[in-house]
């Protein structure tokens, strides 16, 4: 029985609330010219992240996708670095040269931000190899959208995983949209998970929006990755607040879709009635973690803007190790 | 500055080690053979590499020493394979990959360009991808046009990869011995009219290193650059102008030697 404590709880909607509020201030930068390049805006999603990474040691490996400013900071990114990254500051995680679609960081097991759809599945599935392999208990969790499931990458990975049975869990978020193709376009199955039956492994399907849900599921593939069981592939049903990218026209999408599922689909509204219905935590004890993170964050971006922008003479000189 | 200027000539200087007699493919697995002893983190990984010994017999007897968690064999599914590999080599491991014609790198090209080639650069030195992708090319045994092409041209194109080219059997030793060492993802590209090639090879350890132009005949009048088969080519070319009075170097180098 995967029961949340106080703590826990709290701590889950901490990483949340800290995940909305750093895709709020990356938007407003963005807004200003201030970052360059593109963002992808995890809000509406952070239930996933949160409750996934609450299994994650600093050990443990992830694989994130262009929507990846969530899954940075649910590994423990420090923030700081992470503004520094996307304002292109020499003092970000990666110097500056991945931006937001790139970000890594390797001292918490973030193996990147990947833009090709799809780019980071066989990678978390090597990284659980080399957990086999070296004979560790670390786990390997690649994190990728529902747009994914349809590239060979997923499935000649999850077939790998599965005939070694690899340490790894395959967690789909399943926005609603591949960009702008609707999922139920994109799938002659109704319930993706099913996918899982293909290749041997267990299947499960959680509601998104629902923190416990994704942190009961969670707990179970972690636990039978590190156990040397083999591989488990998650889907967790969301909805995609924002456009694709910010900008996105969002032509694809009517407008009472946005406004209603906005509100039907928000975790940190569902994870703050749960918390104070169960008396895990005060409405007044979420509210200081608001202003918490809200403050934190001031100090990140205040503190990533005084890093130096990265300078193109140097760039060459990560282009080759030794 | 001529191009031979400050080159390694490999034996120069020192006691030359004993030799013996290996076919390139030989050559290439007893490199293998001794860098998986060397380092445990050293994997091959790869299509009918296991009891079969590979499409061109360079893994032959290395399941029997290793075992199938070392000599991994897979299922047909290249870009899942190099991709496993990136990952490996980014946590810690140092993979060698098995790809059985390089006219397959198609469906492994993203893993290759945007995964292995990019990833140090991307994540601003962070990370290290420290792996082989052995594969093998070049036209002449009747294999027709989707198992004949030569394209290192595309991987000499890209940042963050290095291309190597051995002509002989002690080239095949000797680089594979250094591509497996080197801490940058190296494509290993193998010429299929080469592997039943024939010549003395340095025993025991043997590193050629990367990145340096090896002279096979030193010349005098003119310098030609070149790799893989056409080395033993421009060698005969050379014997025939040195006929004719003409003193040509021939060197050997790798197509993107990568900055080291």
């Amino acid at each position: 029985m995967n029961t949340i404590d106080r703590a826990s709880a709290l701590e889950l909607y901490r990483v949340m609330r800290t995940i909305r509020a750093f895709e709020e201030r990356a938007t407003q930068l963005f807004g200003e010219n201030k970052i360059w390049g593109t963002i992808h805006s995890y809000a509406g999603e952070e239930a996933i992240a949160a409750g996934v990474c609450a299994h994650l040691r600093d050990d443990d490996w992830i694989t994130s996708t262009h929507r990846g400013h969530g899954h940075c900071i649910a590994k423990g990114a420090d923030l700081g670095k992470m503004f520094a990254e996307l304002l292109g500051r020499e003092t970000g995680d990666c110097r500056g040269r991945g931006g937001s679609m790139h970000i890594a960081d390797t001292s918490k097991g973030n193996l990147g931000a990947n833009g090709i759809v799809g780019g980071g599945i066989p990678i978390a599935t090597g990284a659980a190899l080399t957990a086999k392999q070296l004979g560790t208990d670390q786990v390997a969790v690649s994190f990728f959208g529902d747009g994914a499931v349809n590239q060979g990458t997923f499935h000649e990975s999850l077939n790998l995983a599965a005939i070694w049975k690899l340490p790894a869990v395959y967690v789909c978020e399943n926005n609603q949209y591949a960009e702008s193709l609707p999922v139920k376009r994109a799938f002659a199955v109704e319930d993706i998970s099913k996918r899982a039956e293909g290749y041997g492994i267990p299947g499960l399907h959680v509601d998104g929006r629902d923190v416990r849900a994704v942190h009961a599921a969670a707990a179970e593939a972690v636990a039978r990755a590190r156990a040397g069981k083999g591989p488990t592939f998650i889907v967790a049903d969301s909805y995609r607040h924002e456009g694709h990218y910010y900008g996105d026209p969002r032509k694809y999408q009517a407008k009472d879709e946005i406004e209603g599922w906005r509100r039907l689909f928000d975790p940190i509204a569902d994870a703050r009635a749960w918390i104070v219905a169960d008396s895990l935590g005060s409405a007044a004890d979420l509210d200081e973690i608001d202003r918490e993170v809200a403050a934190d964050l001031d100090r990140s971006v205040a503190w990533a803007d005084k890093g130096p922008l990265a300078s193109p003479i140097k760039l060459p000189e990560d282009v080759y190790a030794g | 500055m001529r191009v031979s200027e400050g080159l390694t000539r490999p034996g120069a200087g020192g006691q030359s080690p004993p030799t013996g007699e290996m076919f390139y493919n030989e050559a290439l697995g007893d490199a293998l053979r001794l860098e998986m002893q060397r380092d445990e983190r050293v994997i091959v990984i790869g299509e009918d590499i296991a009891e079969h010994g590979g499409a061109f017999q360079v893994t032959a007897g290395l399941l029997d020493k290793f075992g199938p968690t070392r000599i991994r064999q897979t299922p047909i599914s290249e870009i899942g394979i190099v991709g496993a590999a990136v990952g490996a080599a980014l946590t810690g491991l140092r993979p060698v990959v098995e790809l059985m014609y390089v006219d397959f790198a198609g469906l492994a090209m993203d893993q290759i360009v945007n995964q292995a080639a990019q990833n140090r650069f991307m994540f601003g030195g962070q990370a290290r991808v420290p792996m082989v992708l052995r594969t093998q090319g070049g036209s002449g045994r009747g294999n027709a046009a989707q198992h004949s092409k030569s394209l290192e041209a595309w991987f000499a194109h890209v940042a963050g990869l290095k291309l190597v080219m051995p002509s002989t059997p002690a080239d095949a030793k000797g680089l594979l011995t250094a591509a497996i060492r080197d801490d940058n993802p190296v494509i290993f590209l193998e010429h299929k009219l080469l592997y039943r090639t024939k010549g003395q090879v340095p025993e025991g350890e043997h590193v050629v290193p990367l990145g340096k132009a090896d002279v096979k005949r030193a010349g005098t009048d003119l310098t030609i650059v070149t790799w893989s088969r056409e080395v033993l080519f421009t060698l005969d070319a050379a014997a025939k102008l040195a006929e004719e009075g003409i003193s040509a170097e021939v060197v050997r180098a790798d197509p993107r030697p990568g900055r080291s």
